[in-house]
C-alpha cells in the first residue's frame, strides 16, 4: 500500500503527512498527527463529534478523507484557545456548566464557533439549528444553547 | 464465603460500624460551598480537547483489534478456522471461545464477550484479531471462514414467551414459579411484588381501566463508543485503560474470565463519554486483554457506532397490562400490572425493577404486580437510566391519566390524594422514610407552567415517577498537601461532574477554599475496591466517603495544633479552616489554618491524611413530576415538545448547575424514548437501523429550553441530605409525553415510541371509529 | 423475632412462603435463619440479595443491626444506571 504525501494547514501551522488512501481527516488528525480532541462517535457524519473547519466550513472530518486536505486550511479544536486564553465559547461553556462527559463538547465548540463567525447575533432558534448536527446525550442542550448564546451576546460586547 | 450459619446465637456486635452519618440540620443551614457553582476541575481539559477518553490512548507498540461478528441472530457455530488470518503477514494474534476458559463465576458474560456453541445475536463475537494496522485488521477478519448452522430466531417478547418459540438456552428453565417447570423456555424468570387482596379492591371502584402498552427497546445512545487500551506483560503483569463506568468491576471480571489474580491486573478508567448504565460491565475489555496476551504486546480496541449498537447493552423492550380503579371522588382502590421485558440474549432484563416500581408514587391497599424476565435474539441488555422504571411507569401513569379524565379530576390532584409519602408500605413491600413526591406534585401544580393557556392540536401532559438509588461499597482517601491544598482520590468515574461535588463536600468540611481542593478518580492498584458508578450513586456515596476523610482529617490537623500549642487534643476544635482553643481554659493561641498545619506537618509527625471505607447504606428514594406541553400535526402525527418541566427531589443539590444537568439530560433522553427512539428488527432478525441517522436521538433543534424546579426534602441517611439524582429523571418523560399527546391528539396512544406514523394511524383509526 | 416478608420471586422459590418469624439482631442471623426455614432460598441469597429494615435498604451486610419490632423485607439486590 503506497501512501498519498499531503502538505496542508492545521491551525494555523504548516503540516505535512503521508496517509492511506481510505485514511479520514479524522483519522490522520487522532492515529497520525495526535490530535485527539476530535472524537469519532459515528463515522458517518451524524454525531459532529469530529467537527473542524476547512477553509473556514465546519466540516465533520469523519466524511473528509486525510488526503483532501491537501492545500487547505484545517482549524480543530486545539487551535480555538491561545495558550491559556480560552475562545468566549470555551469559557462561557464552562460558566454554564455546559458539559457533563464533555466527549462532544470540542465539535460544539468547533461547530458554535464557526456559528458566530457567520452569524454574530443568532436567534435561539437558528443556535439551535445550526447545532442540530452535533449530538449530546447528557444536558439535554439546554446549558449549551445558552453558553452559546451568551458567548455571542460577549463577543458582540454587549 | 461461608457467613458462619453457626452463629446464630451470637449475639450483634456492640461496636457496629455504622455505615451513614445522619443528616445535620444545623450544618445545612450555614453552608459555605455546598449549593455554589464552581467551575468543574475537568472542565477546561473538555472545553479544549485535552482530556483523554477511552480511544485517545497510546501505548507504545500498540495494535489495532477488531471484532468478527455474527451477520446471524441464531446459529451453532460449527467451526471455526483462521489459519488464513493467522498467516497474514502483520497479524500478531487471532482468538476466538477456545481462548477463554470456561467460568462459572461470569457465565453469560463469558458466553456474551465470545460466542461459544451457539451465536445468539447479530453482533454476537465470533472471533477477534489484532494486527498492525486497522487495514490488515479488516483483511484478517475476512480470512476467518466462519460455519453457521442457522437456527430459526425470535426478537419480540410475547413471540418469545409462546410455548413454540425458537429456544435460546436449553437448559433455562423459569425460576420464581412453584412448582419448577418440566421444559426449559425463553422466560428466565417471574416475579411477583405487592400486598393487599386487588380483586377486592377492584370490587370498590367506581371506574375501572385496563390497558396494553408496548414499549420499544432504546439504546443509552452515549456518543462515546466502548474503547479500551489492554497491555499484558510477558510475566502477566497486565493494565487496562477503558472507559467504564466501574473499573473496579472491569477488573474482576476480567481477571476472572482471563484466570489472572486481581493483583496483577491495573484497570484506569479514562474520561468517560458518556454512560447511562450501559457502561457498567464488560463486552471489548477482557478481548482486548486476550488478544495482547497472545500477542505480547499492547491491543487497542475501538468499537465502531455500529458495534455499540448491535453489540453492547441496550434497554429491554417491554409488552404489558395495566389495570386500575378509582372511586368518584378520586381514591386509588387497586392497581395491578404484568410487565414482560425482553433483555436481549441472557437473562437479566430490569422487569422486577420495573414490577418494583410501577406503583411506587402511589399508597395502595391494593397492589400487585407480576414480571417476566425474557430471552430473545438481541443483544444482552445493560443497565440504563432507572432500569426497568421508565416502562412501568409509563403504562401505570398513563392509566392514572386516563382515570383523572373519567372522574373530572384534575390529574396532579388525583395524584396528590393518592401519592406515597413517609410512613407508606409501598408498592414493592418496606414502607418509604422520608420521600419527597408529595413535595414535586404541589411544586408543579403552583408551577406557571401548569396553568399557562395551551392552543389548538396542543395537550399537557404530567406524570410522576420514582427510582430507588442505592450506595454500595466506596472508598476514599484525601491528603493535606504540604503548601495546604487538597488532593482527594476516589473510585467512582465521573459521569456527570462528581469531582467537582467532592471538591465541594471537602471544602465544606475543611473550610478552605473550593480552588485549593482537587478530587481524582484513582485506578484499581491506588485505592481500595469500589462499586460503579450507578444506582445514582456517586454524590451520595463518594460524597459521604469524601466528609468522614474530610473529619478524619481534621482530627489529625487539631492533634497537629494541639502538639504544637502543647494543650490536649480535646481541647482543639476546628473552624472556618482553622485549628482553635476550644475555650478560654484551653489557652490563648492564634488559630492555625490548614495551610500552617500542613507547612509544619513534616516536623509534627509527618504526612497529613484522611480515609474511609465503608458500605454505603441509607440511599434515600427520589421522586420526580415532569409537566410537558405538545404539539401533534394532526396530517403528519409529528409531535413538537413545546415547553417542559422538571420537578424532582434532589434531597440537597451540592452543585446545582450538575443537578439540573441530570435533570434536562434524562428529561431529554425520555423524550427520545418517547417520541423517536427504537430497535427496529427485521424479519431477519437483523437490526435495520444501527446509526444515528436511522436510530434519531433528541438534537438542539427539537427541543425547548427543559425548565427545572429543585426540590430538597433532605435525606435523613447523609450528612448533607443528599439523595441521588441521576436516574428518576427519565422515569417520568414517557408517560408525561403520552398523556401530552394523547390529549392533543384526542386519542389514547399506548405504544412507544410515538413516531409519526403511528401517531397518524392512531389519529386516523380514532376517526374511523368515530364514524 | 423480626417478621421477615419475602418478595419477588423469593416468595415462589420458598414455596409460596411470604412472611416468617425469625429471631435475628442482624442481617447475618437473618439469612442464617431463612436459609435453615427455606432451605431453597440458598442460592437466591448466595447470589446477593438486599434486606431492606424499617424504610432503609441494606445489600447483605451481615453485622447491620436489626433492632426489635423492625419491618424486614427480602427485596432483589437493586442495580442502577
Amino acid at each position: 500500500m503506497s501512501g498519498i504525501h499531503v502538505s496542508t494547514k492545521i491551525n494555523g501551522d504548516a503540516v505535512e503527512f503521508v496517509c492511506d488512501v481510505e485514511e479520514t481527516l479524522l483519522d490522520v488528525l487522532r492515529d497520525k498527527l495526535g490530535m485527539t480532541g476530535s472524537k469519532e462517535g459515528c463515522a458517518s457524519g451524524d454525531c459532529g463529534a469530529c467537527s473542524v473547519t476547512v477553509d473556514g466550513r465546519l466540516t465533520c472530518s469523519c466524511l473528509m478523507l486525510g488526503a483532501e486536505a491537501e492545500g487547505h486550511d484545517i482549524g480543530t479544536i486545539e487551535g480555538i484557545a491561545k495558550g491559556t486564553q480560552l475562545h468566549p465559547i470555551q469559557q462561557k461553556i464552562l460558566d454554564h456548566a455546559a458539559l457533563q462527559c464533555g466527549v462532544c463538547t470540542p465539535g460544539f465548540v468547533v461547530a458554535a464557533k464557526a456559528l458566530l463567525e457567520k452569524n454574530p447575533d443568532p436567534t435561539e432558534t437558528e443556535v439551535r439549528f445550526w447545532l442540530a448536527g452535533n449530538l449530546c446525550r447528557c444536558t439535554g442542550y439546554d446549558k449549551i444553547i445558552r453558553a452559546v448564546m451568551d458567548a455571542a451576546a460577549e463577543m458582540r460586547g454587549q | 464465603m461461608a457467613r458462619n450459619p453457626d452463629a446464630d446465637s451470637a449475639p450483634a456486635p456492640k461496636a457496629v460500624k455504622t455505615s451513614t452519618i445522619e443528616f445535620d440540620a444545623d450544618k445545612a443551614k450555614t453552608f459555605k460551598v455546598v449549593g455554589s457553582r464552581p467551575p468543574r476541575p475537568d472542565g477546561m481539559d473538555k472545553v479544549t480537547g485535552r482530556a483523554r477518553f477511552g480511544a485517545d490512548m497510546v501505548m507504545p507498540g500498540q495494535l489495532v483489534g477488531l471484532i468478527l461478528r455474527s451477520p446471524h441472530p441464531h446459529a451453532v457455530i460449527v467451526s471455526i478456522d483462521t489459519t488464513a488470518a493467522e498467516a497474514l503477514s502483520g497479524v500478531k494474534s487471532v482468538i476466538t471461545r477456545d481462548d477463554f476458559a470456561e467460568n462459572a463465576d461470569h457465565h453469560d458474560v463469558l458466553c456474551n464477550i465470545m460466542a461459544r456453541e451457539k451465536a445468539l445475536y447479530e453482533g454476537h463475537a465470533i472471533a477477534a484479531v489484532a494486527a498492525t494496522s486497522k487495514a490488515v485488521a479488516r483483511k484478517a477478519l475476512k480470512l476467518i471462514k466462519v460455519d453457521y448452522q442457522i437456527l430459526p430466531h425470535v426478537t419480540d417478547v410475547d413471540l418469545a414467551m409462546a410455548p413454540d418459540a425458537p429456544l435460546l438456552h436449553a437448559d433455562m428453565i423459569t425460576s420464581g414459579v412453584t412448582p419448577a417447570p418440566t421444559k426449559p423456555s425463553n422466560i428466565a424468570g417471574r416475579s411477583e411484588f405487592g400486598h393487599g387482596d386487588v380483586e377486592a379492591g377492584f370490587a370498590l371502584a367506581d371506574v375501572i381501566i385496563e390497558r396494553d402498552f408496548k414499549t420499544a427497546a432504546t439504546h443509552q445512545g452515549y456518543i462515546e463508543p466502548h474503547a479500551c487500551v489492554a497491555n499484558v506483560g510477558a510475566d502477566g503483569m497486565s493494565e487496562l485503560w477503558c472507559c467504564t463506568q466501574g473499573h473496579f468491576h472491569v477488573r474482576q471480571v476480567c481477571a476472572s474470565l482471563l484466570g489472572i489474580d486481581v493483583s496483577r491486573l491495573r484497570v484506569t478508567a479514562s474520561e468517560i463519554g458518556g454512560g447511562f448504565g450501559g457502561k457498567t460491565t464488560v463486552f471489548i475489555e477482557p478481548v482486548a486483554l486476550a488478544l495482547s496476551r497472545k500477542a505480547g504486546r499492547p491491543v487497542k480496541i475501538a468499537m465502531s457506532r455500529d458495534e455499540v449498537f448491535k453489540a453492547s447493552g441496550p434497554t429491554a423492550s417491554s409488552s404489558m397490562n395495566v389495570k386500575i380503579g378509582v372511586t368518584k371522588d378520586g381514591h386509588i382502590t387497586a392497581g395491578e400490572g404484568e410487565f414482560r421485558y425482553q433483555g436481549g440474549a441472557f437473562a437479566g432484563a430490569p422487569a422486577d425493577f420495573g414490577a418494583m416500581s410501577a406503583f411506587a408514587c402511589y399508597a395502595l391497599d391494593n397492589v400487585k404486580t407480576v414480571a417476566y424476565d425474557v430471552v430473545t435474539n438481541r443483544p444482552k441488555g445493560a443497565a440504563y437510566r432507572a432500569p426497568g422504571a421508565p416502562m412501568s411507569v409509563y403504562a401505570v401513569e398513563s392509566v392514572i391519566a386516563e382515570l383523572a379524565g373519567e372522574i373530572g379530576m384534575d390529574p396532579i390532584e388525583l395524584r396528590l390524594k393518592n401519592a406515597a409519602r413517609e410512613g407508606t408500605k409501598s408498592s414493592y413491600g418496606p414502607k418509604f422514610g422520608s420521600c419527597g413526591l408529595v413535595e414535586t406534585l404541589e411544586a408543579a401544580r403552583d408551577h406557571p407552567h401548569y396553568s399557562a393557556p395551551l392552543g389548538p392540536n396542543q395537550g399537557r401532559g404530567v406524570a410522576s415517577g420514582f427510582w430507588f438509588n442505592f450506595g454500595g461499597e466506596t472508598c476514599s482517601t484525601l491528603n493535606i498537601n504540604a503548601d495546604g491544598t487538597v488532593a482527594i482520590a476516589v473510585g467512582t468515574p465521573d459521569i456527570g461532574g462528581s469531582r467537582a461535588a467532592m471538591c465541594i463536600m471537602a471544602a465544606e468540611e475543611l473550610g478552605i477554599p473550593y480552588e485549593r481542593v482537587r478530587t481524582i478518580v484513582a485506578d484499581t492498584s491506588s485505592l481500595g475496591y469500589n462499586d460503579t458508578t450507578e444506582g445514582s450513586r456517586v454524590t451520595f456515596s463518594s460524597g459521604m466517603a469524601v466528609i468522614k476523610a474530610s473529619r478524619k482529617a481534621v482530627t489529625e490537623m487539631c492533634n497537629r495544633a494541639a502538639m504544637i500549642w502543647d494543650i490536649p487534643a480535646e481541647a482543639v476544635t476546628w473552624e472556618d479552616g482553622h485549628a482553635k482553643p476550644s475555650g478560654a481554659n484551653a489557652g490563648e493561641f492564634e488559630p492555625m489554618s490548614l495551610a500552617e498545619i500542613a507547612a509544619t506537618a513534616s516536623k509534627t509527625g509527618g504526612p497529613i491524611a484522611g480515609h474511609h471505607e465503608y458500605n454505603a447504606d441509607g440511599a434515600g428514594v427520589s421522586f420526580g413530576t415532569h409537566i410537558v406541553d405538545t404539539e401533534v400535526d394532526p396530517e403528519t402525527g409529528r409531535v413538537d415538545i413545546l415547553r417542559y418541566t422538571v420537578v424532582q427531589d434532589a434531597g440537597k443539590a451540592i452543585h446545582p448547575d450538575y443537578v439540573e444537568g441530570q435533570f434536562q439530560g434524562g428529561a431529554v433522553q425520555g423524550i427520545g424514548w418517547a417520541l423517536n427512539e427504537e430497535y427496529i428488527y427485521g424479519e431477519d432478525g437483523r437490526l435495520q437501523n444501527a446509526g444515528f441517522l436511522d436510530y434519531r436521538m433528541p438534537v438542539a433543534s427539537d427541543l425547548p429550553m427543559i425548565d427545572t424546579v429543585i426540590v430538597e426534602v433532605p435525606n435523613p441517611g447523609h450528612p448533607y441530605g443528599v439523595r441521588g439524582v441521576g436516574e428518576t429523571g427519565i422515569v417520568p418523560p414517557l408517560a408525561a409525553i403520552a398523556n401530552g399527546v394523547s390529549a392533543a391528539a384526542g386519542v389514547r396512544l399506548t405504544e412507544l415510541p410515538m413516531s409519526p406514523p403511528r401517531v397518524l394511524k392512531a389519529i386516523d383509526d380514532a376517526k374511523v371509529a368515530a364514524q | 423475632m423480626v417478621q421477615v416478608t419475602l418478595s419477588g420471586t423469593f416468595q415462589q422459590v420458598a414455596g409460596g412462603i411470604s412472611t416468617l418469624e425469625i429471631e435475628a439482631k442482624n442481617i447475618r442471623q437473618l439469612l442464617n435463619g431463612l436459609e435453615k426455614q427455606c432451605p431453597e432460598l440458598k442460592p437466591l441469597l448466595a447470589n446477593g440479595i438486599a434486606v431492606a429494615i424499617d424504610s432503609t435498604i441494606y445489600r447483605d451486610d451481615w453485622f447491620q443491626p436489626i433492632p426489635t419490632d423492625s419491618e424486614v423485607f427480602i427485596i432483589p439486590r437493586l442495580a442502577g444506571g
